[in-house]
């Protein structure tokens, strides 16, 4: 089961100003720690060899008992070339804390990220309600400019994380943490709910699109639009839809108007589904919607044991809503 | 103390024999099943906390296999989500709770009235009281998980998850329980260890003549005293939440998520030093005898640990780092944390001393604490990492963590305590372990370890969250898992080797004499096993390496450990000052009782019975737990202590 994932998860590498600040005192850290552990290790095997003496030495003489004093001066400039190489790091850390506390800039657009189990709910806030939307598991951000994370939670803890982009956040229940991050190349960036939330915690992928802010307008305009009018074969899907689905997903421009499960207004546009746990593809769609369960045991979408022609009626219908 | 008492002292070479027999005659238990139950001989609890401890680390290793074979590759079906759960939350919690720290209690409840030259400890019976409650409490969360109810929550168990909403079946109440119970058990094992070290030394062990171990252990168990409630409020806060819908933690009606948390590490970090600092006195005891000399820096190394745990209380937060604490408290965490690496590197460079300064002699357990020097130093600086804010909001729950904490408690832990296992077995069996053996052992252990946890860092830099079942393919982590568990398979060969020497030298070894490696401390002057009252007559202590004085030329001063007070007027033992260590008392022991398996059998049966909302039998339970307690502690005239004899 491939899935979006480009780049890797992999936090060296840091593709916003905030990330990249973030990466740059870890990566000194690393270089200190395998420097200290490299010292420790050499000093601890040369010690080893060149002062050992045989097995027998043991059983026969007492002899090296000899020297009781001594020794002292290695604790003392060991610890304090210690202490100063961590009062080093210590001031590092503390310039970088106070450097990606706040942004930089004033935030470009505010997403509001809701956790559920296992699935991440996306709002685009705006002062003008008719421009505020939701979207789920796949968030695209304009590239340059910082963008604020209000996130909260609808059931247990979960951690909103993309490694390349920044740090990660707890979403606690009753309580709403705020953060930003910022991307400054186009891309795909991968995340991942961070803390344990639960059976399927593994199955709970984010994927931030970064684009340039041309192709952000576009597609927040074409996210703003309601779901068109279906006609024919569509229309029916959309009935069955509506009737087996419309309790838990919204459709905008429907009567679906579910509040459990994702909107799904324009989930056709997405490249993943369930959490990211799939590729957004015709057979993927179709397992998915025939048996939820066997994919993400626990997850809360019901197998709605579907005849054939009702699995085929649904899933054209959702493949219809770009 | 009477001068009179003073009178009672015995010359060994002289009246030996049938003071010995007579001595023997009163600290012998009963034979059988009767005696094997009623006993509460330090030594022979010492034996079971090492052995119920080890089995509980083969129980959590094999758990991790499991896992291991789980992750070896991307999309693996071997289990399902709910049985991966239920084995990372039994794996943590067996090896933090059930392993780490009642083993090193092992080598503790065994060695301190030897390293002390009491005869036992302070309360001996409360000492059998702590091993049989601590074996109920694993048995009882093991239940659990054997009838399909494991923990499914992680060992740290955050709540909401942990709440009946999304936790509806019993897994979270036998964890809750079965903590509670564990709690009673560390919390009565460190009230003894604190009294013991505090009045049961030999006359003259004045309090900067003690062995480093006992530092240690008496150091973990103020941590524990002052921990262990919070930890054990906040499970019956939980089980309360769960059972009776109060909203201590439920956010639906003002409960507070984050209350949990801070309940939780303010217990969960100053444990950490609780399963490392005696195992840091392991290696600072037994070490320099195989260099040949005493350790470098002893007061230094004593302040280092007691700093660690102090310091070990202002750090909880650092597991906090991304539930968006304030600004201001970040930064005094995370300074504090980083601050806390100091004692540490005390450690580092008294051992690392001590090898330069001496003749190191190459021997097994040698190797194994030469080895943990290198792992102390990774786990560290992984520390360091994790203690800088901004790092560790990246780091945190992913695999560089799980690697951290590995080699922290496998490296610190698991190292010392194998190492202190061939030192100290000939002196609880009376044979050797056998040293070529031994060398396998050690370096598949080693090279396992290695194998398995070094390339995690990487796993977790490359992104892989913990505690997922399952993960993609195509994000770089597979061949590094493959790798992982590849030497997790030689880790669990290598402890396998340790079990087999254990089996065979424990017939076959070598007999070890009294002091096989020289040992500079008071047990290695009592033969090999030790007999039922460890020492004929009370030593008395003149310097910090009783045995060492000879050769330690410049000393001059003079123990005593043939000549002292023979205390056989019935079972006894001499209490001392707690600075000084001046003679004060001569305390009564307690004779052999089953009173504290009933009290522990008692306190778990009341456990299972609010598990499963048995209320009357609850009562009844309270009743035959008060009537267990009533019978321990009835007055006796035999527990008289010997001012009141003198006065009758």
């Amino acid at each position: 089961m491939p899935t979006p994932a480009s780049p890797p998860m992999n936090y060296l590498e840091a593709f916003g100003d905030k990330a990249a600040t973030i990466s740059l005192l870890t990566w000194a850290l690393l270089v200190l720690s395998i420097a200290v552990v490299a010292i420790i290790a050499l000093l601890t095997a040369a010690g080893v060899v060149m002062r050992r003496t045989s097995l027998d030495a043991q059983a026969t003489g007492r002899e090296p008992i000899a020297r009781r004093g001594g020794g002292l001066s290695w604790i003392t400039v060991g610890v304090a070339l210690s202490t100063l190489a961590l009062f080093g790091a210590m001031a590092w850390n503390a310039y970088t804390m106070a450097a990606i506390n706040r942004p930089p800039r004033e935030a470009a657009l505010t997403i509001e990220v809701t956790g559920h189990q296992w699935w991440w709910q996306f709002r685009y806030k705006s002062d003008d309600p008719s421009q505020i939307f939701d979207t789920a598991n796949e968030a695209h951000i304009p590239t340059g400019a910082p963008v604020r994370l209000e996130v909260h939670t609808q059931d247990v803890i979960h951690s909103f994380w993309v490694p390349a982009l920044g740090e990660k956040i707890d979403l606690i229940p009753n309580q709403t943490n705020v953060t930003w991050f910022e991307a400054q190349m186009a891309g795909v960036y991968r995340g991942q709910c961070a803390e344990y939330c639960g059976r399927q915690h593994a199955h709970m992928a984010i994927v931030v699109i970064a684009e340039t802010p041309d192709a952000f307008a576009a597609w927040r305009a074409a996210q703003l639009r309601a779901a068109p009018k279906q006609q024919g074969d569509l229309a029916a899907g959309e009935a069955m839809f509506q009737a087996r689905c419309g309790a838990c997903h919204t459709v905008r421009g429907t009567l679906a108007g579910g509040k459990l499960g994702p909107d799904l207004t324009h989930v056709a546009t997405r490249s993943g589904i369930a959490s990211n746990t799939l590729q957004n593809t015709t057979a993927t769609l179709t397992g998915w919607i025939a048996d939820p369960q066997r994919i993400k045991p626990g997850n809360k979408m019901p197998t709605l044991e579907l005849q054939a022609s009702e699995l085929t009626a649904i899933r054209r219908y959702v493949e219809s809503l770009k | 103390m009477a001068v009179a008492d003073y009178d009672r002292s015995l010359e060994l070479e002289q009246s030996g024999a049938p003071a010995r027999d007579r001595l023997t005659h009163i600290w012998e238990g009963e034979p059988g099943l009767k005696g094997w139950l009623s006993t509460v001989d330090h030594k022979e609890y010492g034996k079971r906390y090492i052995a119920t401890a080890f089995l509980f680390l083969m129980l959590g290793g094999v758990e991790a296999l499991v896992m291991r074979l789980q992750l070896a590759g991307p999309n693996k079906t071997l289990l399902t989500p709910e049985q991966y759960d239920q084995l990372f939350s039994m794996h943590g919690l067996t090896m933090i709770f059930l392993y780490a720290q009642p083993v090193l209690s092992g080598f503790s409840v065994y060695l301190f009235p030897l390293l002390l030259g009491a005869r036992d400890m302070a309360f001996p019976r409360l000492n059998a009281f702590s091993y049989w409650i601590y074996l109920f409490s694993g048995l009882f969360i093991y239940a659990g998980f054997v009838i399909g109810y494991g923990p499914n929550d992680g060992w740290f168990n955050y709540v909401p998850y942990a709440l009946t909403r999304y936790n509806p079946g019993p897994n979270m109440d036998f964890y809750a329980i079965g903590m509670i119970l564990f709690g009673v058990s560390s919390t009565a094992g460190a009230a003894n260890f604190v009294v013991t070290f505090l009045r049961a030394r030999a006359p003259g062990m004045s309090i900067n003549r003690v062995p480093i171990l006992t530092w240690g252990t008496v150091t973990t168990s103020f941590g524990i005293l002052f921990s262990v409630p919070a930890v054990s409020l906040a499970f019956f806060l939980l089980w309360t939440d769960r059972q009776f819908g109060t909203h201590f933690f439920d956010p639906s009606g003002q409960g507070q998520p984050l209350l949990w948390q801070h309940l939780f590490w303010i217990f969960a970090h100053p444990w950490v030093y609780v399963v490392v600092l005696p195992a840091m006195g392991i290696v600072s005891d037994a070490l320099p005898i195989f260099c040949r000399r005493p350790l470098v820096g002893y007061t230094v190394v004593v302040l280092a640990t007691v700093a660690t745990m102090v310091m070990g209380f202002g750090v909880w937060l650092h597991h906090m780092f991304a539930t968006g604490i304030p600004f201001l408290a970040l930064s005094f965490f995370s300074a504090a944390s980083f601050v806390i690496t100091v004692p540490s590197a005390v450690g580092v460079f008294a051992w690392i001393a001590t090898i330069w300064t001496g003749r190191p002699v190459l021997s097994t357990a040698f190797l194994f604490f030469a080895g943990f020097i290198v792992m102390f130093t990774i786990g560290g600086v992984s520390g360091v990492m994790t203690a800088a804010a901004p790092s560790d909001q990246q780091l945190t729950d992913t695999y560089f963590v799980v690697a951290h904490l590995h080699y922290v408690l496998i490296g610190i832990n698991v190292l010392a305590v194998m190492g202190g296992l061939y030192v100290w077995f000939p002196k609880m069996t009376g044979r050797l372990l056998d040293e070529r053996l031994g060398r396998w052992n050690f370096w598949t252990v080693f090279l396992g370890f290695n194998i398995a946890f070094l390339p995690m860092h990487w796993t977790g830099l490359a992104g892989m969250p913990r505690r997922i079942y399952t993960y993609p393919e195509g994000l770089g982590w597979t061949a590094v898992n493959v790798v992982t568990t590849i030497g997790a398979f030689i880790l669990a060969a290598g402890v396998l080797l340790l079990l087999v020497n254990v089996l065979v030298s424990r017939r076959h070894g070598a007999p070890a004499g009294p002091n096989p490696w020289g040992g500079p401390t008071l047990e290695w002057a009592t033969p090999s096993p030790p007999p039922p009252y460890n020492f004929a007559v009370i030593p008395a202590v003149a310097s910090r390496h009783p045995l060492w004085e000879r050769d330690l030329r410049e000393s001059g001063e003079h123990s005593s450990i043939q000549r002292g007070m023979a205390l056989d007027e019935g079972k006894e033992m001499l209490s001392t000052s707690a600075l000084d260590a001046e003679p004060e008392l001569i305390q009564k022991m307690p004779e052999d009782t089953l009173a504290p398996l009933l009290t522990a059998l008692a306190a778990t049966a009341l456990g299972a019975a609010a598990l499963v909302h048995a209320w009357i039998a609850a009562a009844i339970l309270a009743l035959l737990l008060l009537a267990a307690v009533l019978a321990w502690l009835w007055p006796r005239r035999e527990m008289g202590q010997i001012s009141e004899r003198r006065h009758a």
